[in-house]
């Protein structure tokens, strides 16, 4: 395995993300020998685990079942130790594509931070990419080095442990893209654009504060970017639940013993009811909004080196 | 060649050769020219108002009438000089704010300066001008949302894909730049064969054809019950059927320049299409896809090769069947315009465990169902249904805001991964679904949210 390589069944040394249930997992460091607790039961390494296909079903020593799921970088982002503040996937999706990665691009970043962007930026820039990333905090610079190691890419990227904004990202007139994710980038623009390729790269500033993206527009335009865009980008996700609505007692009209004309053959706009007059329920599937949301992460400016 | 685009016209000719990024004027004689930088004089200090209290908007503020435009544009006169001269002859222009001035000079400017941008096509371009022009041809499938399809797919070089779209292979096009070439994809299609219109815009290299391949979705249940045969073939039946062309990229629409060619259903080895017939021209960022290769004219068949392309069409056929029955492809994308549940349903078949895969809908409801079918049927966790909601900002000194919000407009996702499918035990997947469906106020259901 590989988190730029699927593989087939769990090996020794992987790292494997066990699930448990509904929005439950966490990852696992595959080691001949060891075991691991989960509310269900043990899981033995050696014997529940290393050979066996992933996507299969474990039984723990409890009876409880989980199952065992080849890394992604998008289950890494759900379940990676948080050093700071990370991006998900919501964000790491709109800030691919508008980078116009690919295969073989060249990224720069910073900062690191927990490695969550880190690991999908180097996901779609292999086999032949590479992303330089730039931290300028000692201990998460190093940690990430270590994940990288661990998680088998560490050919595709360059940890540099400086501050971006006076010493930039190490590489010159080379990369397809840059992100930013300080807190002051437009004191980063200036190594952006040095970074960048003579013509056509991409850059991407994420800031949570609209002052700062005011700046860093500023900055980009001063510095001759052209394309300048600022969006944010927001998940709403659904519960599909089935609901049951009753009826309300109206009474009986004088002769007839229908109700008020609410057939269960009247289609209503949800598709088809199960109305139930007997019980005085209708039935049907919705897709309902969670209580609580994500009303805002950060926005994200996107702009062109001309 | 003319290209014709929202009331500009101009010959491409003079583009070749420069650089992706460059902008050109059009001149009088429809001709491209590189646009020199000019320093905006306009900015100096200069009268402006503070409020437009005064300004009565009778019409009548701007002294030149049509005719008097039109003579300085038969002069070719440029459109800068135009834009001072509206300036010049405006009564309220120096009433306005220096915003309101700022939005005229914008406003004008777009009107008379013809600036093309010619840009190099990339998922983001075509999948973003697809949504703003052309929207029907997509499913109304909105470009954030195809941005999600491709992470939560995992879409990466190596991939062995399955895609199923009707969006005129813009969604097989962004597939195929996110897999570099590396890997293969097997595309599903209804019908006689796959539409690659906006697949052909994203002017990959050859080679990353070499890989990719097509499988009729009516072989769908012969493949999954062992019955498949090459027998009947949906692309003969269209072997002599008009071949819709496009001879020629000139249109009179001035909606769009967008054109579709309907290739012919069989697969060819080499998938020539000549590319110029699909200018897609925008405004400010205009752009021109520049391809190497010319549209081989149709020759009339003769038996014998009409015998070799049947052939050779049945040997790709039976190519595509062995790579689906070996039945671990590592993804599914489905972005159509049909119900998602059978397709689901039979295409998660060919899919390995432990992979993900994402399905698209206009709409939510017939989501809802699969969202059912898929936990009835089991081998399936993590299901997700989701849309995500766009906005567009205006970022200018002390004139910040948001621009549009975008939602409800762009479909939506269903996610999930697969899993080993437990074909006797329904009783446990069943019971882990239910204990799934219960609704919980006390879990933290957030994907979101920082934790």
């Amino acid at each position: 395995m590989s988190f730029v390589e699927y593989g087939d069944t769990i090996k020794d040394g992987d790292t494997a993300i066990v699930f448990l249930g509904h929005e439950s997992m966490f990852p696992v460091k595959v080691q001949h020998g060891t075991v691991t607790q989960t509310k269900y039961g043990v899981i033995r390494h050696s014997t529940d685990l290393i050979g066996k296909k992933y996507g299969s079903k474990v039984t723990c020593s409890k009876g409880g079942w989980v199952f065992v799921l080849h890394p992604t970088p998008e289950l890494w982002t759900m379940n990676l130790p948080h050093r700071t503040q990370i991006l998900y996937s919501t964000d790491i999706s709109i800030i691919t594509m508008m980078l116009e990665l690919k295969p073989g691009s060249i990224v720069c970043e910073s900062g690191t931070g927990s490695g969550s962007l880190s690991h999908a930026l180097i996901r779609t820039v292999a086999p032949t990419g590479h992303l330089y990333t730039v931290e300028f905090h000692q201990q998460r610079a190093e940690k990430a080095r270590e994940e990288f190691r661990e998680h088998g890419v560490e050919h595709l990227v360059t940890v540099t442990n400086q501050d971006v904004c006076k010493n930039g990202f190490g590489v010159s007139n080379l990369a397809d893209a840059v992100f930013l994710d300080i807190p002051s980038p437009w004191e980063a623009i200036a190594h952006a654009k040095s970074a960048l390729k003579a013509e056509g790269g991409r850059i991407c500033s994420f800031s949570p504060c609209i002052e700062q993206v005011q700046r860093t527009c500023l900055a980009m335009e001063e510095y001759g970017f052209t394309e300048i865009n600022t969006l944010e980008i927001l998940l709403r996700v659904y519960n599909v639940r089935t609901i049951s609505l009753q009826i309300p007692d109206l009474g009986i009209a004088a002769e007839d013993n229908s109700s008020t004309g609410f057939d269960s053959s009247n289609p209503s706009h949800q598709g088809s009811p199960c109305a139930n007059l007997q019980q005085g329920t209708v039935q049907f599937k919705s897709g309902v909004p969670l209580r609580e949301v994500v009303g805002h992460t950060g926005y994200l400016t996107f702009a062109t080196k001309s | 060649r003319k290209i014709i685009f929202e009331k500009q016209w101009f010959y491409l000719d003079n583009a070749i050769g420069h650089i992706y990024g460059t902008t050109f004027e059009v001149t009088n004689g429809g001709n491209l020219q590189p646009k020199q930088e000019v320093e905006e004089t306009t900015t100096e200090t200069k009268e402006a108002g503070t409020d437009n209290r005064n300004i009565v908007d009778d019409g009548k503020s701007q002294k030149l009438t049509h005719d008097d435009i039109k003579a300085l544009k038969d002069k070719g006169i440029k459109g800068q000089e135009i834009v001072q001269q509206l300036i010049e002859n405006s009564t309220t222009f120096r009433d306005k704010t220096e915003f309101a001035q700022d939005k005229y000079i914008k406003k004008k400017k777009k009107k008379y300066e013809a600036v093309i941008t010619i840009v190099k096509p990339s998922t983001r371009i075509l999948s973003t001008m697809y949504y703003a022009r052309e929207p029907g041809k997509i499913n109304h499938l909105r470009y954030d949302t195809l941005a999600q399809m491709l992470t939560l797919g995992n879409i990466h070089a190596g991939n062995k894909m399955i895609v199923m779209e009707t969006c005129a292979g813009l969604v097989l096009g962004a597939v195929m730049e996110r897999m570099g070439g590396y890997g293969s994809i097997i595309q599903m299609y209804p019908g006689g064969g796959p539409v690659r219109a906006a697949t052909s815009c994203f002017g990959f290299p050859k080679p990353f054809f070499d890989n990719l391949h097509e499988f009729p979705l009516s072989k769908v249940q012969s493949l999954l019950s062992g019955t498949f045969t090459t027998e009947t073939l949906p692309a003969d039946a269209e072997e002599n059927a008009l071949v819709e062309e496009e001879s020629n990229g000139l249109t009179e629409e001035k909606q769009t320049s967008l054109q579709e060619t309907e290739e012919e259903p069989a697969p060819e080895a080499a998938m020539e299409i000549n590319p110029t017939e699909e200018q897609d021209v925008m405004d400010v960022n205009s752009e021109d896809v520049e391809f190497k290769e010319n549209k081989e004219k149709e020759n009339k068949e003769n038996v014998r090769e009409k015998q070799i392309k049947q052939w050779e069409r049945r040997k790709k056929l039976l190519e595509a069947a062995a790579l689906l029955r070996e039945k671990n492809a590592d993804g599914l994308i489905v972005a159509s315009k049909f119900h998602p549940t059978p397709l689901l349903l039979s295409l998660l078949e060919f899919v390995a465990p432990s992979r993900p895969f994402v399905v698209y809908c206009q709409y939510k409801e017939p989501l809802l169902d699969c969202y059912t079918k898929l936990r009835e049927r089991g081998g399936v966790i993590n299901l997700k249904l989701s849309e995500t909601w766009l906005r567009n900002y205006q970022v200018l000194p002390d004139r910040s805001h948001p621009k549009l919000t975008m939602s409800g407009g762009g479909g939506y996702l269903l996610s999930g991964i697969t899993v080993v499918l437990d074909k006797g035990k329904s009783d446990s997947s069943n019971s882990e679904a239910l204990k799934m469906e219960e609704p919980s106020s006390k879990r933290c259901k957030l994907q979101d949210l920082p934790c």
